[in-house]
């Protein structure tokens, strides 16, 4: 099996893209404080669920930000493909 | 791609921006690409139904029976007046013809997955721009409130937060537009993963639950959360 430059380049990008999508741990914990935070926030007032649901999906949404972040890294590396072969 | 020869795959997954027409316009080339055409069409759809319900909302006199459409027009009104009132405060008439435009844009955008189109905001260039407007607009309210406060607020509470405040200003749009972008483009992906790569058996049914939650609640979320922030932002600078 002949792997010449390039095949290199591209396992390297591979593997560059798995490690970025470690990025999903920290929204996946953010996300889950947030809405155990909504749930027991609804559980001692439950009148103001929509206010606390809205509230609580506006910061998960935002708290999701770091974690896109890495996927868009990830496929930049997988499917642009930024580093040539010619280096 | 076409270097990549894997034999598990019967036929390459698709999700890229296709090219359909190329042009040359003073020596540059410019594509039409499925985006564009995805926002011609949103474009083609939302302009009748908003000349539509001008005229609609209008002649409507207080006496008559509303139909269907005219309540669900008005509901749709009232609560995206409210949801500006909420953030805004007093400055939300100014405010709520431009967040209801890019709120009904967006949305179409992202159903548009939904009718087979390839969603035009899982593309850079729209959501960069829609960005880019937010970013104009909060500067040109943060100029007009507060003057030549607007640059000296930058170096609050110390002059050598500067730099942190600066990377903080541009951000904002950087931010939101990415946010906006890579949702959708994840969607997008996961669908195109589904639809290329799975045996026949896996395609009935099982695509409805992903659509739902790709499309529609990922969708109708991030094009809360988009107008939300530009609010957000702009009330910043309001004071």
């Amino acid at each position: 099996m002949n792997i010449n430059g390039q095949d290199f380049i591209y396992g390297c990008s591979a593997i560059g893209a798995g490690l970025a999508m470690i990025a999903g741990i920290g929204p996946g914990v953010g996300q889950g404080i947030a809405a155990g935070q909504g749930a027991a926030a609804v559980g001692r007032n439950p009148g103001a669920k929509s206010d606390i649901t809205s509230t609580m999906l506006l910061g998960q949404a935002v708290a999701e930000t770091t974690g896109l972040y890495g996927l868009v890294v990830a496929i930049i590396l997988m499917f642009v493909k930024p580093f040539p072969a010619s280096m | 791609m076409g270097m990549m020869k894997i034999p598990m795959i019967v036929h390459e997954p698709d999700f890229m921006i296709h090219g359909v027409l190329k042009m040359n316009i003073f020596g540059q080339e410019l594509w039409i690409t499925d985006t564009t055409i995805g926002s011609w069409i949103i474009t083609a759809v939302l302009l009748p139904i908003g000349v539509y319900a001008r005229g609609k909302l209008k002649t409507a006199t207080a006496s008559d029976v509303p139909g269907a459409f005219q309540s669900a027009l008005e509901m749709g009104l009232e609560a995206l007046e409210n949801m500006a009132q909420g953030i805004l405060g007093g400055n939300a008439r100014k405010f709520v013809n431009y967040i209801g435009t890019i709120f009904l844009f967006i949305l179409f955008c992202n159903l548009s997955g939904l009718f087979g189109l390839r969603a035009p905001t899982a593309d850079y260039g729209v959501t960069f721009l829609l960005g880019m407007f937010t970013f104009f607009i909060v500067n040109y309210q943060g100029l007009k409130n507060r003057g030549f406060g607007h640059f000296t607020s930058l170096f609050q509470p110390i002059p050598i937060l500067f730099p942190i405040n600066l990377i903080g200003e541009v951000a904002n749009p950087i931010s939101i537009s990415l946010r906006l972008f890579a949702n959708l483009l994840s969607g997008v992906i996961i669908m195109g993963l589904w639809y290329g790569m799975m045996p026949w058996f896996a395609k009935i049914g099982i695509p409805a639950a992903l659509h739902v939650y790709c499309d529609l609640f990922s969708g109708c979320i991030q094009t809360y959360v988009f107008c939300m922030l530009t609010m957000v932002y702009i009330s910043d600078k309001m004071e």
